[in-house]
């Protein structure tokens, strides 16, 4: 099986979908002539030329906002945002049409659109260029909202996500467009709504979704050092949640730790970690923990923003509260 | 000709006829026959009734909070008339005329001011997006409608109302502009009521007119008497076939809210009577009547007549959908996905079994 980039992975799935639905468009900041801010579309425009691939103004809300009225008359548009910390411009938009035009229709409207980007702490980038905003986006029906991290993930997830008659908000990062993966030639579809195994275990249960999964992969070798056979269960997608996959760990392992790089307060992780409580309660042997990024804005000096994030420390440390080792 | 021709930046405004019915400007009076003179009066009028049949059921309980109509009736009528059956109307939430001549029924206006989503379930056939209540919002989906239109080579235009408080909205301003930079076959349509609930024209803009923002984006700006059902009709089909040819366009129509913003609503907190009597003078009902009676195209007696058919049609519409219209419990989960996801089918399931329980 040929290794690409996460990177690649997504760039082939904007093209094979583009290829083969005429319907299907790309639109955004820099996505045309110049291929990217992060070279996800590169080469798209000179293939499928400018009625697919379309340069926008810097207008977040604006060109959320026509992606929104083209989707509701049949055409399927892919939205990039640069970032996701720019979609918050744009986030009426996606909040009070994309998500509520085929409730407020009585079902006549679909909303095929993907709204896709990096998200969640980069480096070196501060406040309001570097944070993780799936709760927020989560927190509202009607959206769907997947989290691969990994290449053979991204391709999947973002194909389902283009033929999806739902808004989908497509959560990428900066720091894994180059990490690599196997992704076959031939085609395949990732459902919404299962979550993944990344490593099978026994003791405890660490479940995350993101970019986190690779310092949670880490974690889980420093354990094995110390004898704990640790699960990392990948959620992969949020909204719909595969509860069953969370419950089916914890039932084995009795124990869990959540991590989730966004903020602690009302969040994707403290919702799952409420679930496990609420669900799982008679299976635990302790209290779910949660490792979340500190309840403050990104600071922009590198040690920090690392400091600020989890770290594979920082969720060692909570498998060992969980597992009452000292 | 009469788009290119017209500069915003002279503060004038284009009117067809005048206050007493007479035709001021018989070069710019749409070619019209005599039955369609009366389809434009007889549709102001029955959007006139229905408002007021709407104002009486929501006083008596019987509607939501209702957004009133009175004294726009011809830049509704007017702007609507202009479209073709394809072009797509784009609404805000105060078009009652356009609405009629679009097609959405009177039942189903009712029942969406009853507060039930099937309202805007209009059917594919009808080229009308719900209201969309945040300001301006619907103005982006209005140029990605026009997109679209393009995309597919089709050549329908997309008509796109909001008020004299939407063009202070970021979004309206991001609109246009991409608009304008795309080319896209869009009409956007500006009822100036002069109020935003109750802040005046004068505390939302500097600008000495609203049409004159047009021309920052590179379109045509237009500003019409917007109680002259007459002028509204030809600087609409004009705009709306210079849109499909070359690109947007910007159409202020110049008129009054003579009712509240809503009924959430009390006027006499921010207006005086002195500032709304003028406006009764210009009424564009009363206007549109004079020209009819003049040309002998309408009888006094007529007018009663076909007041009482409009108001028995509103009520029949109401008492049609009136109890039967409440939305059962499962349909507030099934219309948010395509399919209802795991999490929604154990949502309504426990509700359901709660509700179950509570009766026992």
């Amino acid at each position: 099986m040929p290794e690409i980039t996460f990177r690649e992975a997504i760039r082939q799935a904007i093209d094979e979908e583009i290829a083969r639905d005429e319907r299907v468009f790309i639109l955004g900041e820099e996505v045309a002539q110049y291929d990217g801010a992060y070279k996800v579309t590169q080469g798209l425009l000179s293939k499928h030329g400018e009625k697919r691939v379309i340069d926008t103004p810097i207008a977040e809300e604006g060109f959320t906002g026509i992606a929104v009225g083209a989707a509701m008359v049949g055409l399927r548009p892919i939205v990039e945002w640069m970032t996701f910390n720019f979609s918050l411009m744009a986030y009426d938009t996606v909040v009070n049409s994309a998500a509520k035009m085929r409730y407020m229709s009585g079902g006549q409207f679909s909303m095929p659109i993907v709204f896709r980007g990096p998200n969640g702490p980069a480096e070196y980038l501060a406040s309001q260029h570097s944070q993780a905003l799936q709760s927020i986006y989560a927190h509202i029906p009607g959206l769907k909202v997947v989290t691969p991290a990994t290449p053979y993930d991204a391709k999947g997830l973002l194909k389902t996500a283009i033929r999806d008659d739902n808004p989908v908000i497509f959560m990428e990062a900066e720091m894994m467009y180059n990490l690599k993966g196997e992704v076959p030639e031939e085609e395949y579809l990732i459902p919404f709504g299962e979550a993944d195994i990344k490593r099978e275990g026994k003791d405890i249960s660490l479940i995350v979704h993101a970019k986190p999964l690779h310092m949670v992969l880490k974690a889980a070798e420093q354990l094995e050092k110390l004898g704990v056979d640790a699960e990392v269960v990948d959620l992969r997608s949020i909204r719909p949640l595969d509860e069953k996959a969370i419950y089916d760990s914890v039932k084995k392992t009795n124990r869990a730790v959540v991590i989730d790089e966004s903020w602690p307060f009302a969040s994707v992780g403290s919702h799952v970690a409420w679930l496990i409580s609420r669900n799982c309660f008679d299976l635990l042997d302790a209290p779910v923990e949660l490792v979340s990024s500190e309840d403050v804005p990104m600071p922009y000096n590198h040690k920090l923003e690392l400091a600020a994030q989890p770290t594979v420390d920082k969720i060692v440390a909570a498998a060992k509260e969980v597992l009452y080792l000292k | 000709m009469l788009i290119e021709q017209f500069n915003p930046l002279e503060d004038k405004m284009i009117q067809v006829m005048d206050e007493n019915g007479e035709i001021v400007n018989a070069d710019l009076m749409p070619d019209l026959k005599s039955e369609e003179i009366l389809e434009l009066y007889k549709t102001m009028l029955k959007a006139r009734t229905i408002d007021s049949a709407a104002l009486s059921l929501q006083r008596q309980g019987r509607l939501l909070t209702y957004a009133p109509n009175l004294g726009q009736e011809a830049a509704q009528v007017g702007s609507g008339y202009a479209l073709k059956k394809t072009d797509w109307a784009v609404s805000a939430f105060r078009e009652l005329g356009m609405w009629l001549i679009k097609g959405w029924t009177i039942e189903k206006i009712f029942q969406y001011w009853y507060g039930s989503e099937w309202g805007s379930h209009f059917g594919e056939e009808i080229r009308l997006l719900p209201i969309s209540v945040p300001i301006s919002s619907q103005l982006s989906h209005a140029v990605g409608i026009a997109m679209a239109a393009k995309f597919r080579g089709e050549s329908d235009a997309v008509i796109a109302y909001t008020g004299d408080g939407g063009t202070s909205q970021g979004e309206f301003h991001e609109a246009l502009n991409f608009a304008a930079v795309y080319k896209t076959p869009n009409v956007f349509f500006i009822q100036n009521n002069q109020f935003a609930i109750s802040i005046p024209s004068s505390k939302q803009t500097a600008s000495k007119n609203l049409a004159v923002k047009a021309l920052a984006y590179g379109m045509p700006g237009i500003k019409v008497d917007g109680n002259d059902v007459f002028a509204v009709l030809a600087v609409t089909r004009a705009a709306l076939e210079y849109a499909i040819k070359e690109g947007p366009v910007l159409i202020e129509a110049y008129t009054f809210r003579m009712g509240a913003h809503t009924t959430s609503d009390d006027p006499s907190k921010y207006r005086t009577d002195e500032e709304v009597e003028p406006w009764k003078k210009r009424d564009p009902m009363l206007r549109l009547e004079k020209y009819l009676l003049q040309n002998d195209l309408l009888k006094e007696a007529d007018i009663e007549h076909l007041k009482t058919s409009f108001q028995e049609e509103a009520m029949a519409a109401y008492q049609s959908i009136e109890h039967t219209s409440d939305t059962e419990i499962e349909e507030i989960f099934s219309h948010h996905y395509a399919e209802m996801t795991p999490q929604l089918e154990e949502q309504l399931a426990d509700y359901l079994a709660f509700v179950e329980r509570s009766q026992r």
